[in-house]
């Protein structure tokens, strides 16, 4: 038999096509979709519109449906414990102690090229397949599997693909990488798959209308069954000269760069500067209050890159759709590094993710501290 | 590749002589039952000869047999039938056990929105409930006692025969779901003593759509189908003619499910000799002769079952949740299994169509598959 690839399926468009594409080049593989969360299990947070939404029952049959026509084997498979573990509890720990994190570098480290290998391996699969929009090339000189931003930058997804280690990479299909998303709709078209015409979704797949604040309320309550959050969650507003400016009703629902929900009138425009969940304080201040010239990124791992012994030239992204800004990279131990920017960047926030370009390669990456 | 099936406690295949029974009557004998003329009496005929066939294997007499669209719909007509008839006393109180199929357990659930109160028994790690604790469990207005003949996931026996006499005493209606049993192995419901009784046709050999229960003579139950006066004004709908004389060829087939424990044991004792850190699920003293369920201590039973379906044998795992994802079982988690052993677990259900060569292979790619996970497996059992 042929070597058996395993192929992450959404129910969207993008994984649709890797399947149907693999399929149709003769390659073995099953489909699989990953069960990560109940979309019912919040009752609170409901609301009519599911589809689109990770792991809808609306996706599932959306991805069945895709195997049947295509012709090959389907399987849901189960790791709603894995995702509240690896992914839902450290986003809320993060939100709790003022960062903001990112759930979908979470899921791919933790889940998606890690859980769903193992699962990969564990039904005899060799590699596994996924819709992301990346490019992963070998070295022939070093040996090392590099990643590559996506021909179609708009659609480059590199950002929440920093985490993945070397075994991973070696193991992992990227069909889309080379194409554009009007060549991949037109794919989907030519192969009549029941899911070209269907919307994409961008926002965190288990919070539903963005509103996190009301999705971590809703878990903490669920988590405590006391029907109360388990810290007071009112603090004060406060500008970059200290003077009060208003009340908050947590600080864990405010993001630095945020203008909207503020509250607060004022001649010039306002933004969150800071969070500071210990004290409950909300730092507000202009635009230029936002900008930052360095910033330590910890929790290093590097793609295609093999390390960072001295100095070096790169292109850093702070968060997903940020033009890559360029920099210097300065070591300060295995595990840290100082990024200076050319030019001071916006919102350095912490707990998002910095990824390193060096051109279209993607060096490495860690999270800003 | 060549695909085998092992998973015949999920369904099983229409048996042949029933398909062509089948088949005649859908293409033949398409009078509507009720209706007065010749065709109407020709789909009648069938009708109550199928339920003669339903009522012979079950040991009982046909006006006690009310058909049913399959095993679910029986199981909410006895609960429901039975529960929500008005009663003097209030509350009104139901008995049954933690390892009862869903369409037991999610009925019971609704009673308690609407007021009932439900005891759930607990079972050993036998996977049985005990009938003494049945007894206990009886209060003034207890107005039901369900308690499944066998488990569909470890195909464990329940003494049913001892519950019926304690509801007897009691003056309690008892139902039974047989749907793993009835039909299958020979029963007589008069001896066993039950007062409703759950059968499903596609758990052997009939097509899906078709069940039946039984109703002892002198039960009143309400209907919940609400229509013309069919089968005694107990079920509304025009009679599934074609469907009940499946089912009641189903009934009459000559093979029987017993001879299957050997071919059962010589898959559980290889797997238990041949794959180490593994141990059989519920007393294997009082089980039905097509089922073993096993644990394979450290594997995913997901992955297992997904692995065995790639080398084309299907057998299953926990239950489905509605995506089709898989679910620690709550059967195996009431009786005590850590939900890690309980995701551990694999569900073998022989039927018919099972050969020796079949469970040969099934043995063969078991080991390898075990022995596979375990290799790649974080949680590696020596």
């Amino acid at each position: 038999m042929p070597d058996l690839i395993a192929v992450a399926m959404s129910g969207g468009v993008d994984s649709s096509v890797v399947a149907a594409l693999l399929h149709r080049e003769g390659r073995n593989i099953a489909g699989m979709t990953m069960q990560l969360w109940n979309q019912r299990r919040l009752p609170e947070l409901s609301t009519e519109k599911t589809t689109g939404r990770c792991c809808s029952l609306d996706d599932v049959y959306d991805a069945r449906r895709v195997a049947e026509q295509v012709g090959f084997p389907f399987y849901v498979v189960n790791l709603e414990r894995q995702f509240e573990q690896n992914v839902i509890e450290p986003f809320v720990a993060e939100y709790n102690a003022g960062r903001t994190p990112v759930p979908c570098t979470l899921c791919n480290t933790f889940i998606k090229f890690d859980r769903f290998l193992e699962l990969a391996d564990s039904v005899g699969a060799q590699s596994i397949a996924t819709g992301h929009y990346a490019r992963i090339t070998r070295n022939v000189e070093t040996g090392r599997y590099e990643m590559r931003t996506a021909v179609d930058f708009s659609k480059d997804q590199t950002y929440f693909l920093w985490g993945l280690t070397q075994e991973q990479l070696s193991r992992t299909l990227f069909p889309l990488g080379e194409m554009n998303k009007a060549e991949v709709r037109a794919l989907a078209e030519t192969f009549h798959l029941a899911v070209a015409g269907k919307h994409e979704s961008y926002e965190i797949c288990f919070v539903p209308n963005g509103d996190y604040a009301a999705f971590m309320e809703a878990w903490s309550r669920e988590k405590d069954k006391t029907g109360e959050p388990a810290e007071a969650t009112v603090g004060v507003v406060v500008d970059t000269e200290g003077r009060e400016r208003g009340k908050h009703a947590g600080a864990h629902r405010y993001t630095v760069g945020q203008r909207k929900g503020l509250g607060i009138a004022a001649p010039e425009p306002l933004y969150v500067i800071s969070t500071d969940t210990k004290t409950q304080t909300v730092t507000i201040g202009s635009n230029d209050a936002l900008l930052r010239s360095t910033m330590v990124v910890s929790g290093l791992n590097w793609v295609s890159w093999s390390g960072l012994a001295a100095p070096a030239r790169a292109q850093v992204r702070i968060r997903n759709r940020h033009v890559p800004a360029a920099a210097t990279l300065n070591p300060i131990d295995g595990n840290r590094v100082e990024v200076r920017f050319d030019e001071p960047q916006r919102a350095v926030t912490p707990g998002q993710g910095a990824v390193f370009y060096s051109g279209d390669l993607v060096a490495g990456g860690g999270w800003i501290e | 590749m060549q695909h085998f099936y092992f998973d015949h406690n999920a369904t099983s295949p229409v048996a042949q002589e029933v398909l062509k029974d089948l088949t005649d009557a859908m293409s033949e004998v398409y009078g509507n039952a009720s209706s007065i003329h010749h065709f109407g009496q020709a789909a009648k005929r069938r009708l109550e000869a199928a339920r003669r066939a339903v009522a012979a294997r079950l040991g009982c007499t046909d006006r006690e047999i009310v058909f049913t669209s399959g095993g679910t719909e029986s199981d909410n007509l006895a609960v429901f039938g039975i529960a929500r008839k008005p009663a003097v006393r209030s509350p009104k109180r139901v008995i049954t056990s933690t390892i009862e199929h869903p369409a037991v357990l999610s009925a019971c659930a609704q009673l308690e929105r609407e007021g009932i109160e439900v005891t759930y028994l607990p079972v050993d790690t036998d996977g049985r409930v005990r009938a003494q604790d049945v007894r206990a469990a009886l209060r003034q207005g207890t107005v039901l006692i369900s308690i499944m003949h066998a488990n569909n996931e470890t195909g464990v026996m329940q003494p049913v025969a001892e519950i019926a006499s304690i509801a007897r005493q009691a003056s309690v209606p008892f139902h039974s779901d047989g749907v793993q049993v009835g039909g299958r192995v020979p029963v007589n419901l008069r001896e066993l003593g039950v007062d409703l009784y759950s059968i499903s046709g596609h758990k052997f050999g009939a097509p899906k759509g078709v069940g039946a229960l039984y109703v002892r003579k002198g039960i009143d139950l309400s209907a919940q189908l609400h229509g013309g006066h069919h089968e005694r004004d107990r079920r509304a709908g025009t009679e599934n003619v074609a469907g009940a004389g499946a089912l009641g060829t189903a009934c009459s087939l000559t093979f029987e499910w017993e001879s299957l424990a050997e071919l059962r044991d010589h898959l559980e004792q290889s797997i238990l000799r041949q794959v180490p850190g593994t141990s059989v699920n519920g007393n294997p003293d009082y089980r039905m002769p097509n089922t073993s369920n096993i644990c394979f201590e450290g594997v995913e039973g997901e992955a297992m079952v997904i692995a065995l379906d790639l080398r084309g044998y299907a057998v299953s795992s926990g239950s489905a949740c509605s995506s089709g994802a898989v679910e620690p079982s709550h059967v195996l988690l009431a009786m005590g299994l850590s939900p890690e052993d309980a995701r551990s677990s694999v569900r073998f259900s022989l039927g018919p169509g099972n050969t020796r060569e079949q469970v040969d292979g099934l043995i063969e790619a078991v080991v390898a598959s075990a022995a596979h996970l375990r290799r790649i497996s974080p949680s590696i059992v020596s």
